[in-house]
């Protein structure tokens, strides 16, 4: 069974009193540790699609079924605790919380799953070592580079164990260099840890990595292609 | 770490902590200060009143409060004294006194006065004559023709000490009763009315000179605590006959009275009006600290936080800046207080002050009721108004959060 399953998502926003069909049917199945880039233009419908798989906006209709969770008969509440345990998050910018180090940043999930803090401690080093910043644990978000603080957002995704982790144009903001070093670390962490990688970009760098291209269009699903290993 | 998230928090901001808890300092300092002033105020008039010959209780015979007259007078006291003996808690003190109103006059002037005949030694304790006499010397109980005046009197007089003073008023037998007495000692108060009105002279020289015998006006009892008054009151007019009245301060000065209540309820105006100034600073300003962190509440709710636990921090933060205010609030009303522990003096406002009955000098008082009601008036409503940007933060959707600009 797949890890995400979306059947004949539908989405409409209102611009005012304009009617805006962000998403018109859009069907999708990832694998476990799948690695796939949701690509497409500005206004396409990929964030739409990212943010309806994650939980944090709601389909009008059609159907989300993720890690056997159906989303169509959660609460709010269901919503959050799968937020919590079973998704990771890596946003655009904005991605940590501005007063906590990046430790802090990273154990802070664990604390809403209540694990107790010699725990966290110890996981939260330990993945930030993995992603590249020894030494750089107690650095708040604003004493590190924008590439840095996405390493810190993803070791946060990830240290939760969570089934799939979610990343919105990671790299918007980061020079290549440092774009492809974060896609690099990801890969890696998808190859060690069979963590599935969605991403929702029009990143070239980023479909590069990617071995799995869905291209969206128009709120539909133009083009889904499995690149040759 | 949501204390650590709160306390933190606090501090992104510095000019806008220091706003809103300047704004909460002078809230509380100003609660607690002006009513230690006011309390100070209230104290003092309290005080004025009871040792202006008051006292907590007095015992009359029958209809002398309605017509305060020689013939009202108790004629036979011995009753009523053994009674207040009975009665009375340790530290207590009573004097008995002959009261009337009288005309002083000299050469040069002559003004209505209330002749007051007391036992020296007993009538120290109970009201301010013993320990206000500052020229001259107090009475002693063989003076037959010593009188102590106030100074405000004396001065009106154009007189001094060693002069003459001629006091007339009506006796028992319905006839004018006069006599010279001689000015031997002169008295300060804290209101020119008390020195202006009272004259003293020693209760066998008024017995006399009224044709009083061993009767008495009244008998003012002082009593160790406040708050036993009524009670006292009560147990003593239970122990009297129907020809004898009993009547607490309260009643004696009802003016008194009502200035109290004025002042307890200006007290809570006061209160209430410094905290919805203070009030709409703290929800605005927090209100500003929630939308700054628009984005950042979308993200912890796409992380899985629950609205309760954003509701919680915002709260901690709110929580944080109010014991921090209130400490420092509470520390610069003590300092204050302290600075003005030597009193205020109202000099330039004599007229008005000694219309409320107020001295000439207030002293600020520290009630502990007060303070603690300052202290929990700012902490509770500060976090009952500060749960509406707490819940706002709480209902930002994540979508619409993180792409708030």
């Amino acid at each position: 069974m797949s890890l995400v399953a979306c059947e004949n998502v539908k989405k409409t926003y209102w611009q005012g009193k304009v009617e805006v069909p962000a998403l018109r049917g859009v069907s999708l199945a990832v694998e476990e540790g799948g690695f796939v880039a949701l690509c497409g233009p500005s206004g396409s419908g990929k964030t739409t699609m990212l943010n309806i798989i994650g939980g944090l906006d709601v389909a009008d209709s059609g159907r989300v079924v993720v890690d056997e969770n159906d989303y169509q008969n959660m609460s709010q509440t269901q919503m959050a605790a799968m937020r919590l345990n079973k998704i990771g998050f890596v946003f655009q910018a904005y991605n940590l919380i501005p007063v906590l180090s990046a430790v802090e940043n990273v154990e802070f999930v664990m604390l809403l799953q209540g694990v107790p803090a010699a725990e966290r401690r110890e996981r939260a080093t330990a993945m930030l070592d993995e992603v590249g910043l020894s030494g750089k644990y107690h650095r708040r978000p604003s004493e590190l580079s924008g590439g840095q603080q996405q390493r810190v957002a993803v070791a946060r995704a990830i240290v939760s164990n969570p089934s799939i982790v979610l990343a919105d144009e990671p790299t918007a903001n980061l020079d290549s260099k440092t774009g492809t070093g974060l896609l690099e670390m990801m890969r890696e962490m998808n190859q060690k840890r069979k963590v599935t990688f969605i991403f929702s970009t029009h990143d070239d760098l980023v479909m590069d990595f990617a071995r799995r291209l869905v291209h969206i269009r128009d709120g539909q699903v133009a083009e889904d292609s499995v690149k040759e290993k | 770490m949501f204390c650590i998230m709160a306390w933190r928090n606090i501090w992104r901001n510095t000019r806008r902590t220091a706003v809103i808890l300047t704004a909460i300092v002078i809230g509380v300092w100003s609660m607690i200060l002006l009513g230690s002033l006011m309390r100070g105020m209230l104290t003092t008039m309290v005080e004025n009143g009871i040792a202006t010959l008051t006292g907590h209780v007095q015992v009359h015979a029958k209809g002398y409060r309605a017509d305060p007259v020689i013939e009202n007078s108790m004629t036979s006291p011995g009753r009523a004294e053994a009674a207040v003996n009975k009665l009375l808690p340790p530290g207590g003190h009573w004097t008995a006194r002959v009261r009337v109103n009288a005309v002083a006059s000299n050469a040069r002037h002559a003004s209505g006065v209330t002749l007051v005949g007391i036992d020296p030694a007993k009538e120290a304790k109970v009201s301010f004559i013993g320990r206000a006499v500052n020229k001259g010397r107090y009475l002693k109980p063989e003076d037959k023709y010593g009188v102590v005046v106030g100074k405000a009197l004396l001065d009106k007089f154009e007189t001094r000490l060693g002069h003459k003073l001629v006091v007339m008023s009506q006796d028992t037998t319905k006839q004018i009763a006069s006599r010279a007495f001689t000015i031997v000692g002169v008295f300060r108060a804290d209101l020119e009315a008390t020195e202006k009105e009272f004259i003293f002279i020693t209760m066998p020289a008024a017995q006399d000179m009224l044709k009083l015998k061993d009767g008495v006006s009244e008998i003012a009892v002082l009593l160790p605590k406040e708050d036993g008054v009524a009670a006292f009151a009560q147990g003593l007019s239970s122990a009297l006959p129907g020809s004898y009245e009993v009547q607490t301060w309260q009643e004696l000065q009802p003016m008194l009275e009502a200035y109290l209540s004025i002042f307890n309820g200006f007290i809570a105006i006061w209160n209430l009006v410094i905290f919805i100034a203070m009030a709409f600073g703290i929800v605005n300003t927090t209100l500003m600290a929630v939308y700054e962190r628009i984005r950042e509440f979308g993200l912890l709710k796409a992380l899985g936080m629950k609205p309760r636990w954003i509701v919680q921090e915002v709260l901690t933060q709110s929580l944080f800046l109010l014991l921090l205010g209130m400490a420092l609030g509470n520390l610069l009303a003590w300092l204050s207080i302290r600075a003005l522990s030597g009193g205020i003096d109202l000099s330039a406002f004599a007229a008005g002050a000694e219309y409320f009955g107020m001295s000439r000098v207030i002293f600020p008082e520290i009630a502990a009721g007060d303070v603690v009601l300052a202290n929990v008036v700012v902490f509770f409503l500060g976090l009952l108004v500060s749960a509406y940007p707490a819940l706002k933060a709480s209902r930002f959707t994540p979508v619409k959060a993180l792409a708030h600009n």
